[in-house]
């Protein structure tokens, strides 16, 4: 069919680092308008109380101020951030005002927000305003969650959100006679996704119009313009939200936050424009957090290691809100424990409990990175006792090929069922051996040679993809002959523009320059959207612009036959320049585009593709020092359809090291009283270029989806998802002879020495 | 130009100047994302103000580009893959073009360690520090020259 196809599959420089590059990329913060006003929001420094009073009178006369605004402004109707995805109805009671009311719940909530000429005087006003607040007793993690004995909303009489269980089989007759049961207690470290680029907005309120404009925007701009329309009791259409280029979302940047209406509002209120961008201690305290979860988890097996089943209790540490995707992690926990293994019998229930800490979201591989450290953490503890090889252990219990689409937990009350959707798991994991040299690294294992114990291992994972429920695409052949491709997909940094030309061009049978440009991060483009998130572009994304693509061609066709006087069937585009008919006749697309041809295309989609893979790590420990070197690490990935070898590696290697991060390192401590105490990047650290140097990524893609038509499958999450399971693994492989079993992320330098002293008492 | 005393230079050159390819990714010296270049060395432009800057000599990532055609070092960066969104981009940019214009033969562990003070959150990295190795040849003709003409202080 495509005659000219040369493109997807190539390894494509991308379009966006021209830009990029030469420093000349559009961020909302490099935006201004002469007449602006800057923001600046005072947040709570304490985790919980109730606000006694707000004086702002003080802050009001400082010279430059020109308002400071309290929830007191927005009358009886403070907006609450509502619930993305999982909308449950158990949520309402627990959604954040978009500016504190009578009570605060974590530091960092929004109290009041300042309007000034300059950013500086806005923060200078932030310390004029006397806020009284009658603290609390904080709820500082989950296990006081759980006693309810003080709570972040009294009228609930809890602060357990909601119970999900994921359910398969029958767990409590598999393990009533299993001959084998293990069972642990495993924990993750509240952690972040950590965008480089700090959010931040510009709203621009134009009064005679009853329009706003508001910059900024990311990841998902059509459900924020729902949500903005309905606070701000405006017509959708009044509203347009603008997607410059984006610092880094990885699930946190972009989700409809507090800000996302109180500098729109703001720029009503003054009817001025406004502006405002986050320093990085707010971002700390401010955007999503994620991962801290904690599980009391179970497993059956026969001796000869085949899995009977998996049931336990998990505990998700929400923070003080349900926010728009905050219950996905949870839920992930609970359906993905399972990953790529064939376990017949599951009964595990993940209970949110709220505490007096950030709200969090989704971060890359939400729930699986999770999920994936509790299982094989538990694997390689189980293969010990059963003295069986891990690697054999791992193989014996993967989903086979012929047992596809194999269908996973299902999870209540949302009653979301699931299957993997297609793949060989067994020959990723056996191609990843086999690049990090397993069977020849293997004699190291557990070895001490120079002070340092090396140490293998090796997990498989699932990643999952493209969440429907549509994406829109519109194609333009413009006046010139060249097309622009619109697209309801966003760019978060990812390399959409470059992804989607390649598509566009292949499906269009063009040249790569005949793309002019694939233009996103509008709400005026399409007529809806539904954005990046759950490696969801490429597959939902794509597949829409091969619709509009094939009804575009059609519609050159019928246009050019109407011309020629022939029937559209006898019409054919050749090199994407003119449009032949028969006897020679043909007129030039030029020509044609006068006359305007645009198509809309979709792409409708209910189930999930399945990346799936290996990872393995080999590391060296100094156990004196409990300081981890990385030797060698390994993904092996098969992605179905690779659009650009280039990109998909790229994004599986700078995955990984997120995931080390989160494996060895990131940690957002709070103490007792929900204070933050890791609130600077001097404090929250993150992997540096010194840190991991040596990762590989091998992409594959020898299993195409069967569920969509380019064949493509999510990627981009499956490098961080395995991460922290190998490396406890590594380290425990390591350490085996002093009987050092980690059951907790980070492992940092301290936290092994600890391990290293307690196993040897 | 006259500005506030507390006016940082990065906030100087962004805001004031629109020189907005200078980005601030933290305000407090770790990230790297504000490193530009004064009197040839890479230093960071949230930790220094303004007013510190006066006679100095300011090379942003904007005097580090041209119309015409991507650098040697940009292009590396391109074919490498060792951006993802950007953010850090002409922080490692500014920073790499400093080390490369001193130590056109730095290797790899050298690299890594001068990065070291650049955060990025997409890339891992990794091609970033194959892109500067791979630029160090551009660099390197251009130090001997200097070094012919005896300019290099």
């Amino acid at each position: 069919m495509r005659t000219v196809n040369s493109l997807i599959g190539s390894p494509i420089e991308r379009l966006e680092d021209l830009r990029f590059l030469r420093g000349r990329g559009q961020y909302v913060d490099d935006l201004a308008r002469g007449d602006m006003l800057h923001a600046a929001i005072l947040r709570s420094s304490v985790a919980h109380g109730r606000i006694r009073s707000i004086d702002v009178s003080r802050a009001r006369a400082l010279p430059g101020v020109h308002s400071v605004i309290t929830a007191e402004d927005m009358g009886n109707r403070v907006p609450r951030v509502p619930m993305r995805l999982q909308p449950l109805p158990d949520f309402e009671p627990f959604a954040q005002p978009v500016i504190a009311e009578s009570k605060v719940r974590y530091v960092g909530e929004a109290i009041a927000l300042v309007l000034a000429d300059t950013p500086a005087i806005a923060e200078d006003a932030l310390a004029l305003i006397d806020v009284e607040i009658e603290t609390l007793p904080a709820v500082a993690d989950h296990r006081a969650s759980a006693r309810d004995a003080s709570l972040l909303f009294e009228e609930t009489g809890s602060n357990r959100a909601i119970t999900f269980r994921a359910l398969r089989g029958d767990a409590a007759a598999a393990f009533a006679s299993a001959p084998y049961v293990r069972r642990e207690r495993l924990r993750t470290q509240r952690h972040m996704a950590l965008p480089l680029e700090p959010r931040g907005l510009l709203a621009e309120w134009e009064a005679a119009r009853g329009r706003l404009t508001l910059y900024g925007g990311a990841k998902v701009l059509f459900f924020n313009r729902r949500t903005l329309a309905k606070a701000m009791g405006l017509p959708e259409n009044a509203i347009e939200i603008v997607e410059n280029d984006v610092g880094g979302s990885f699930g946190a940047r972009g989700e409809f936050y507090p800000e996302d209406f109180l500098i729109p509002f703001a720029a009503r209120f003054c009817n001025r424009p406004v502006k405002w961008t986050e320093d990085r201690r707010e971002n700390l305290m401010c955007i999503n957090h994620a991962r801290e979860a904690e599980c009391d988890v179970e497993i059956a097996c026969t001796h000869d290691g085949t899995i009977l089943g998996l049931r336990g209790h998990a505990y998700v540490d929400v923070g003080a809100y349900m926010r728009t995707n905050g219950a996905v992690g949870a839920r992930n926990v609970a359906q993905f424990m399972s990953g790529p293994y064939r376990i017949p019998h599951i009964d595990i229930d993940v209970a949110l409990q709220l505490t007096n800490k950030t709200p969090v979201g989704t971060y890359r591989g939400p729930g699986r990175f999770e999920t994936d450290f509790f299982r094989e953490r538990l694997f390689d503890m189980v293969a010990q006792d059963l003295e069986l090889d891990r690697v054999e252990f791992r193989r014996r219990n993967l989903v086979s090929k012929r047992e596809m689409p194999y269908p996973i937990a299902t999870i209540t009350p949302f009653e979301s069922k699931d299957e993997l959707d297609s793949g060989d798991y067994q020959a990723t994991l056996d191609r990843c051996l086999e690049e990090i040299k397993w069977s020849e690294k293997s004699k190291l294992a557990g070895k001490r040679l120079d002070g340092r114990y090396h140490g293998l291992a090796v997990g498989c994972f699932i990643e999952g993809g493209a969440a429907g429920p549509k994406e829109s695409a519109r194609i333009v052949l413009e006046s010139d002959g060249r097309y622009a491709v619109y697209v309801g997909s966003s760019a978060v940094g990812q390399g959409l523009e470059t992804v989607f030309a390649q598509i566009a061009a292949d499906a269009l049978e063009v040249t790569f320059d005949r793309i002019r440009g694939v233009f996103h991060g509008s709400t005026s483009y399409v007529d809806d959207g539904y954005g990046a998130y759950h490696s969801r572009s490429v597959v939902m994304g794509g597949s829409a612009i091969l619709d509009a693509a094939g009804k575009l061609r059609e519609a050159i066709r019928a246009q050019a036959a109407q011309r020629m006087g022939c029937p559209a069937t006898d019409v054919e585009i050749v090199d994407g320049v003119k449009a032949v008919g028969p006897a020679g006749k043909s007129v030039a697309l030029t020509e044609l585009s006068s006359a305007g041809i645009c198509a809309d295309g979709a792409f409708l989609n209910k189930k999930h593709t399945y990346t799936y893979g290996a990872h393995a790590a080999h590391v060296t420990v100094d156990p004196k020092l409990g300081h981890v070197e990385l030797i060698d690490y390994v993904v092996v990935a098969d992605c179905g359809r690779i659009i650009n070898p280039l990109t998909v590696n790229g994004q599986t290697v700078g995955s990984v090291v997120q995931g080390l991060g989160g494996a060895m390192m990131e940690h957002l401590v709070y103490d007792e009283d929900g204070q933050l105490l890791t609130g600077s990047l001097a404090d929250y650290l993150i992997p540096t270029a010194s840190d991991f140097p040596s990762i590989r990524a091998v992409m594959l893609e020898h299993h195409p989806s069967p569920i969509n038509p380019l064949g493509a499958k999510g990627a981009g999450e499956g490098g961080i998802i395995a991460a922290g399971g190998v490396m406890a693994n590594a380290v425990a492989n390591a350490l085996g002879s002093l009987g050092v079993e980690p059951r907790e992320l980070p492992l940092t330098p301290s936290r092994i020495w600890e391990l290293v002293q307690a196993a040897g008492k | 130009m006259e500005v506030e005393p507390r006016l940082t230079l990065a906030d100087c050159l962004r805001h004031h100047l629109r020189l907005t390819g200078t980005h601030v990714g933290c305000e407090h010296g770790v990230c790297g994302a504000c490193t530009v270049i004064v009197d040839g060395a890479a230093v960071r432009a949230c930790l220094m103000l303004a007013v510190q800057a006066e006679g100095a000599e300011v090379v942003t990532v904007e005097g580090l580009s041209n119309d015409a055609d991507l650098t040697p070092l940009q292009k590396s960066f391109r074919k490498h893959h060792a951006l993802q969104c950007g953010f850090c981009t002409p922080g490692m940019i500014t920073t790499a073009h400093a080390l490369l214009s001193e130590e056109p033969d730095c290797d790899a562990a050298r690299v890594r360690e001068v990065l070291s003070g650049n955060l990025c959150r997409c890339t891992g990295y990794i091609p970033i520090v194959e892109a500067v190795l791979d630029a160090r040849a551009a660099y390197g003709a251009k130090a001997r020259a200097s070094d012919r003409g005896g300019e290099r202080a």
